[in-house]
């Protein structure tokens, strides 16, 4: 029991530091108070300081920063009203206030003193101009990118981990396979581009494979280590008690190996986001990389700077996403492994 | 015994433990190239539903004999035979369990006891027998925590739970308290007496604890240095419950030593 006891405080201590970082209700949160004035204060620029290159929507970016200000105010008084995404905002207050300066340093050197040449940088309310005007291009775009990604990347991931349990598992998989993966997994998969284009009927079906060739060589690697490094003894043990060959491969060791997989499937993400921007502006004729090929050729450097903090903000939610995913599959690591 | 035998934790009548025939057992491994001996004409029987201990110095070959009676490997020459057939491929009627508990970390204690039965397929109709042994073992609160939750003493009871819910004929302990702190070591070894005296199975313990031993087992097959060949075979004939203090365990402590050539430390 004590032993129970002792680990389930040792992560729930882990797990709390956002929580503890966070003031205790009913203590004044000094941080968000400051946030809020700066933000307040970023607006009364964006509204009352003359513009030397106009341009519309500056009452709008003022009216989205007093709306921040009263949202921190809002966390402020009530405390823990919105719940978790109040122990959120709490946590991340001093991000908060840097970017209320960030924001208010950003509108001065461009749209009030021009400091930063006009093609090539944006004010921000001229990103904001792009997600008005522009929104439903941009979010079929962001749809046709994810997509892709998704269909190249479910079939790499189920490739390379087929391809990894068969190569750790069966030396003569291991003996023909281990010299092409050495050969060809370092390449870069867009230099495969060409000659995708010419194979496959459509440069869709041409996208989905190389998105999911760079997808398959880390997930392989990793879950072939992962296949190999599972402690003898677990296969003993299951012999003993009488497990047949499949057993000991779908029970014992891709269970065990899975920690190894997912580190794969985090660094086969990683590398498929360039390769699916490349075969967007190469070969598709939509999707986010397409759209940056395209603001770049019109010099809509707004519309391009709009486009990557979407793609930012695509890439680091699909890594969220894969990290619930992990948290849940691989609960049991919790008491193991810090995180 | 008798007594015992009516728990909860179902023991079909008819059955005992098996015989277990090894004769003129020798087995090498390759070591860089060298043969390397570990095991010399090795040759004993164990009666049904007798508790052997196999004593000897670290690293003598004993627990290489216990992975031969589990059919994980093959002797070089002899034969092992089980109810008079020659052992082959392992099998859930004769169950190892190992010094270290070596749970799988991502099942939880009840998916560990469970794993003999799902890999044979009977899950699903004697699932009630989890429940039952881990009764048995004292874990009936902890069937959902995970092993990193356990104790060492709690994993090593787990570790036998996942054996004995297979019914084993019997069972080979390869020094499984010897990471334990000595308390429960003590307590441990009086609860796997009374196991196997509930289980009524053959067992054989490899320990290099002379004590251990004498205190759990009613025969002590003492093993010289590799390659390992048997130099003594003394009879431990005191009824269960038997008590630390007892000065024939004493007794028979010192002949053991003697046959280790550690007479001198006595």
């Amino acid at each position: 029991m004590t032993a129970i006891e002792a680990n389930d405080t040792a992560f729930s201590a882990a797990r709390g530091t956002s929580a503890q970082s966070a003031r205790k209700p009913g203590r004044f949160w000094r941080t968000g108070a400051i946030a809020a004035v700066l933000w307040v204060g970023s607006a009364a620029v964006i509204e009352f300081w003359p513009e030397i290159i106009p341009a519309p929507y500056g009452r709008e970016l003022a009216i989205l920063s007093v709306l921040v200000a009263a949202l921190l105010v809002l966390v402020l008084t009530t405390g823990s009203l919105l719940g978790k995404t109040a122990v959120w905002i709490r946590y991340y207050g001093p991000w908060f206030a840097v970017a209320a300066v960030g924001l208010g340093i950003w509108e001065v050197v461009t749209a009030k003193l021009a400091v930063l040449p006009v093609p090539f940088f944006s004010s921000p309310q001229g990103i904001l101009e792009v997600y008005i005007d522009d929104w439903a291009r941009l979010s079929e775009s962001v749809l046709h990118s994810v997509l892709l990604l998704a269909k190249g990347y479910f079939f790499g991931a189920v490739v390379g981990f087929t391809t990894g349990v068969t190569i750790g598992w069966s030396r003569a998989a291991g003996y023909w396979v281990h010299p092409i993966l050495r050969l060809i997994g370092p390449l870069p998969a867009t230099a495969w581009l060409p000659l995708s284009f010419f194979i496959f009927p459509s440069s869709g079906s041409a996208s989905v494979f190389l998105i999911a060739l760079a997808t398959a060589f880390p997930v392989t690697i990793l879950t072939w280590s992962g296949i190999a490094s599972v402690n003898r003894d677990y296969y003993d043990i299951a012999r003993t008690l009488g497990a047949s060959r499949w057993f000991l491969i779908f029970k014992v060791a891709i269970p065990a190996a899975l920690p190894h997989v997912f580190v794969g499937l985090f660094m086969g993400l990683g590398t498929s986001f360039a390769v699916l921007v490349v075969a967007e502006m190469l070969g598709v004729k939509a999707g986010l990389g397409w759209y940056l090929q395209w603001a770049q050729g019109w010099a809509a450097y707004a519309n391009m700077y709009a486009a990557l903090i979407v793609m930012a903000l695509m890439c680091s939610s699909l890594i969220t996403i894969l990290f619930r995913i992990r948290d849940r599959v691989l609960s049991w690591q919790k008491g193991l492994v810090r995180w | 015994m008798v007594a015992v035998a009516k728990s909860d934790f179902q023991t079909p009548s008819h059955r005992t433990g098996v015989q277990v025939n090894i004769s003129a057992v020798s087995h090498q491994f390759e070591l860089e190239g060298a043969p390397l001996p570990v095991l010399d004409q090795v040759s004993f029987s164990v009666e049904p539903g007798q508790f052997v201990a196999l004593l000897g110095p670290s690293g003598c070959g004993k627990s290489t004999l216990l992975r031969l009676l589990a059919g994980l490997d093959h002797p070089t020459s002899g034969s092992l035979r089980v109810d008079g057939e020659e052992i082959g491929d392992p099998g859930p009627s004769r169950i190892l369990v190992f010094q270290d508990p070596t749970l799988f970390p991502w099942r939880t204690v009840w998916d560990n006891v469970a794993l003999g039965l799902e890999a044979q397929g009977i899950i699903k109709t004697s699932g009630g027998r989890v429940d039952a042994v881990l009764r048995l073992v004292g874990l009936d609160g902890f069937a959902k925590a995970h092993p990193h939750q356990l104790s060492g003493g709690m994993a090593q009871r787990v570790a036998l739970a996942r054996a004995l819910v297979n019914d084993p004929r019997l069972l080979l302990l390869d020094e499984p308290l010897g990471k334990l702190d000595s308390l429960t070591r003590l307590t441990m070894q009086a609860e796997l007496v009374a196991l196997w005296q509930k289980a009524q199975m053959t067992a054989i313990l490899v320990t290099h604890d002379v004590e251990e031993a004498l205190f759990l087992t009613q025969r002590v097959l003492v093993f010289g240095p590799r390659p390992a060949r048997i130099v003594a075979d003394i009879p431990v004939d005191l009824p269960y419950p038997r008590h630390r203090g007892d000065p024939k365990l004493g007794e028979l402590r010192r002949v053991a030593l003697q046959h280790l050539g550690l007479a001198a430390n006595w």
